[in-house]
């Protein structure tokens, strides 16, 4: 039987033999049909990615007033849409490395000032023009000029001047910044034609996909640019975005074979969805994290014993079980985890702890009045059931906190980063510096805990120009202490992407740095 | 001038200053609202600069009522402008959802209107006996059980179990008549159970009540059979309040079906209404609230001419 079975994955990764000839076949030598089926899949793999099909994809996160200018993209939809038709100077590989798109090498001064990215040559527009460094030097541009309303704009502050000679881009820091790369793999930073002065939201782009269907909102429709460079992806003839925001609807789709990939595949049933035949769910720890977060400027989260003392209160393990249904890992209050390089994974872990969140609670002198926490299920999913299991832990330590309930609607522009205590998610960043620079440095917009601290933002900006990564390493432990017990940020858990596949598609590889393979299901994924 | 031909002008011109009404007061509503388009389209992730860039763009520095007062005189030349948030003209992408709105309430429509005055008539016929107690039943009970509820039941048993239809109801251009039905399949159904009890019981309820006249007593006399006298004596009689009836379920089907559209991700205008409202976009939340007063306004208008027509004593007034 194992000399018959060889004999058909052979046939297989020859691509002489179909998977539902496969299957039948395994059947009769009376292999189950969940071994065949992995079976298959391995002589699939092996075979290398088959060519052609029409790939659909489920998405949550779009609306009708969505647009194709990578300036505006903020939801899952547009997102994706960007990665089907536009390319980044890098991007992020699965295992953290930089991936060079459009960018062909990158060199930098000795002390990490100057960038240079070596355009590479012969990459083509969908409108049929070569790709040079100075529609790079212009799509920069209107990232970061003074008329700019990119989501992009917060990482592009510390650049001092950008120019083009050749087919060179160069870009001058204010400061040393040995993750500039890094920034450059932003999906706000697609190349267009002109940088899309004239055009912000140009259907030209220099990705694998060609648009074809633009209908915000409802649907958007790609077909295979024939001169992209890189053969190694865009195995599809076509794809296909259908925006499914309602969760059962998009399950329901993916189940009868409507779509191939959904993302947001809601914990509560996943392990259901996994049990359907015919479908795959696919989970993987990310650099995003649900937090609560406190004013540490604001009476009463100005006191580190109070901070403490919430931060011992709450049960992460509880919340992981009850709120990811496992999907998730604990967090340490800090919004850094395995998933960055350079992470110090000696910082011991926060348990709960009645006992010194009573203790801390009583060295606080708090006067005993409700702590107000204000959430809403848009804060992150499941976030009024996660306050209420926090309400429950502080209540055992004593801790009385008043839960208010705000609409989702509104959220993000009246109770986050303006009251000073609040439920919030991050979505994470490529590496520590970008998630520090974001969220903890001094003078940054979405400081949203108010932590402004002299030592933190020199220690930052120490390990950002540090070239050495066992030294850089140190002090980003280092940084991470310093937020752990003194920050205003309290983080119960990083959650995990969760997303599923029907078990025709091939070429799934697990991707921390973002939803749905980052962006690049399209360009990897084929049909078996 | 005909007597009905002045009561349409004048409904006409008091609809005008109903959608002036309107149109005030949604704009008011969308100021009120917290936060404003550029925090909107940007997100979690805006930047100060980035904002005030953004709202320099797009004119909301302006004050609300000069804003207003160019959206109303643009809009009363026909010109609705673009969407705040995409840049997209307006009248051509809201033309696109209405098509498809329409699409699905005419045939939710064709399907409910007919049933549900048959079933109606049936009811009528066996009142109190079992056929009555049957119809009255189900479609009771379907109208009880929230929508959604029975869009989900009828998407897992219907295209994940048997695969009869597809669960995603989107329809586009490039698909033949036979597909877009097959694609709508489910959602007609289940707006279909949602408007077919009122329906149903209001014709049920006119007709018995006409039912105890004398004339219909004579009819009897005279040896028609149930159905016929109800369909040739009581029906015509009854006619005003049934149409009211449908009139208002014919409004639903325009203008409040936006749950099923998210359920069925449908691409109607409930749903682009809905996005533009959490994005404050506000000219096309404009456009759309006036094409959902004047679907209502215009149909209640309909109601009211039938009611008229249908009935004598009211068509020559003395």
């Amino acid at each position: 039987m194992n000399e018959q079975l060889d004999y058909m994955t052979g046939r297989v990764t020859a691509g002489k033999m179909t998977r539902r000839e496969f299957m039948g076949k395994a059947a009769a030598l009376g292999v189950s049909a969940a071994m065949a089926s992995t079976l298959f899949a391995d002589a699939a793999r092996a075979a290398g990615p088959a060519k052609g099909g029409h790939l659909k994809m489920g998405s949550v996160g779009g609306e009708s007033t969505n647009s194709l200018d990578p300036a505006l993209a903020a939801s899952q939809v547009p997102y994706h849409v960007l990665y089907n038709f536009g390319e980044n100077l890098v991007q992020i590989n699965a295992d953290g490395s930089l991936n060079m798109r459009v960018a062909e090498s990158i060199e930098s001064s000795a002390d990490a000032k100057t960038w240079m990215f070596k355009i590479r040559g012969g990459v083509e527009f969908h409108n049929g023009q070569t790709v040079t460094a100075e529609d790079v030097l212009k799509t920069m541009e209107r990232h970061s000029n003074e008329d700019s309303k990119s989501g992009a704009l917060g990482i592009m502050r510390g650049i001092e001047s950008m120019k083009a000679e050749g087919d060179v881009f160069s870009v001058t820091l204010n400061a040393p910044n040995a993750d500039l790369p890094y920034l450059m793999a932003d999906y706000h930073l697609m190349i267009q034609p002109g940088g899309g002065m004239d055009d912000p939201a140009t259907k030209v782009g220099c990705g694998p996909y060609m648009v074809e269907v633009d209908e915000p909102g409802v649907r958007h429709g790609f077909k295979k640019f024939a001169n992209y460079w890189d053969d190694s992806r865009g195995h599809v003839d076509s794809t296909e975005i259908l925006v499914l925001n309602d969760a059962t609807a998009r399950m329901a789709a993916l189940q009868s074979g409507q779509v191939h990939v959904v993302n947001r595949v809601e914990p509560k049933v996943a392990a259901l969805l996994d049990r359907a035949p015919n479908v795959n769910v696919h989970n993987v720890g990310g650099p995003g994290h649900y937090v609560f977060i406190m004013h540490v400027d604001t009476a009463p989260f100005d006191n580190n014993e109070l901070r403490l003392a919430l931060k011992y209160a709450i049960d992460r393990e509880e919340m992981v079980e009850k709120v990811l249904r496992g999907y998730g890992s604990v967090g340490n209050d800090m919004p850094i985890n395995g998933s960055y390089p350079l992470f110090d994974d000696a910082i011991p872990q926060r348990m709960y702890d009645v006992d010194k969140a009573a203790e801390h609670y009583k060295n606080s002198g708090h006067d005993g009045s409700p702590i107000v926490l204000r959430v809403a299920d848009g804060a992150f999913p499941g976030a009024v059931d996660a306050a209420a299991l926090f309400q429950q832990s502080a209540k055992k330590a004593g801790i009385p906190l008043e839960i208010k309930r705000e609409p989702n609607d509104g959220y993000w522009s009246e109770v986050w980063n303006k009251q000073p205590f609040c439920a919030s998610y991050w979505g994470g960043r490529p590496v520590q510096d970008q998630m520090y620079s974001t969220a903890y440095l001094s003078t940054a917009d979405w400081n949203d805990t108010r932590f402004k601290r002299e030592d933190f933002d020199k220690l930052l900006l120490e390990a950002r120009a540090e070239l050495d990564t066992d030294k850089r390493k140190a002090l980003y432990s280092k940084m991470g202490y310093m937020l752990r017990d003194e920050g205003g940020l309290i983080c119960p858990m990083f959650n995990d992407w969760v997303e599923a596949t029907s078990t025709d598609v091939m070429g799934w590889e697990p991707t921390p740095s973002g939803d749905t393979m980052a962006g690049r299901w399209s360009s990897a994924l084929w049909f078996g | 001038m005909h007597p009905i031909l002045k009561l349409v002008a004048q409904r006409l011109a008091l609809s005008f200053l109903l959608l002036l009404a309107a149109s005030a007061l949604i704009f008011a509503g969308t100021i009120i609202l917290p936060g404003d388009v550029a925090q909107s389209i940007l997100g979690q992730s805006a930047t100060p600069e980035a904002l005030a860039n953004l709202r320099e763009e797009l004119g909301l520095n302006e004050p609300a009522l000069s804003r207003y007062f160019s959206w109303l005189g643009n809009a009363l030349q026909g010109d609705l402008g673009t969407a705040l948030t995409n840049g997209r003209d307006i009248a051509e992408s809201v033309g696109y959802r209405l098509k498809n709105t329409l699409f699905l309430a005419f045939w939710a429509a064709v399907v409910s209107v007919p049933l549900a005055i048959g079933l109606g008539l049936l009811a009528v016929r066996y009142r109190n006996r079992w056929p009555d107690k049957l119809i009255s039943g189900v479609t009771l009970a379907s109208i009880s059980i929230p929508e959604f509820l029975i869009g989900y039941l009828l998407m897992y048993f219907i295209s994940v179990k048997l695969g009869w239809f597809p669960s995603v109801a989107m329809i586009n251009d490039t698909m033949t008549l036979g597909q877009k039905l097959q694609a709508i399949a489910l959602p007609v159904t289940v707006l279909t159970l949602v408007v077919l009890a009122h329906m149903m019981r209001m014709t049920r309820a006119a007709i018995l009540n006409v039912m105890q006249s004398a004339y219909i007593e004579t009819a009897e006399l005279k040896g028609l059979s149930g159905l016929q006298v109800i369909y040739r004596h009581a029906f015509p009689n009854a006619i005003a309040p049934i149409v009211n009836v449908v009139m208002l379920n014919l409004a639903y089907l325009v203008v409040g079906v936006v749950v099923i559209e998210v359920v069925f991700v449908y691409p109607g205008m409930g749903q682009y209404l809905v996005d533009h409202v959490s994005k404050r976009d506000v000219p096309v939340v404009q456009a759309c609230g006036l094409i959902f007063a004047a679907v209502y306004i215009g149909l209640n208008m309909v109601a009211d001419i039938v009611s008229i027509l249908a009935n004598p004593r009211l068509r020559h007034p003395k």
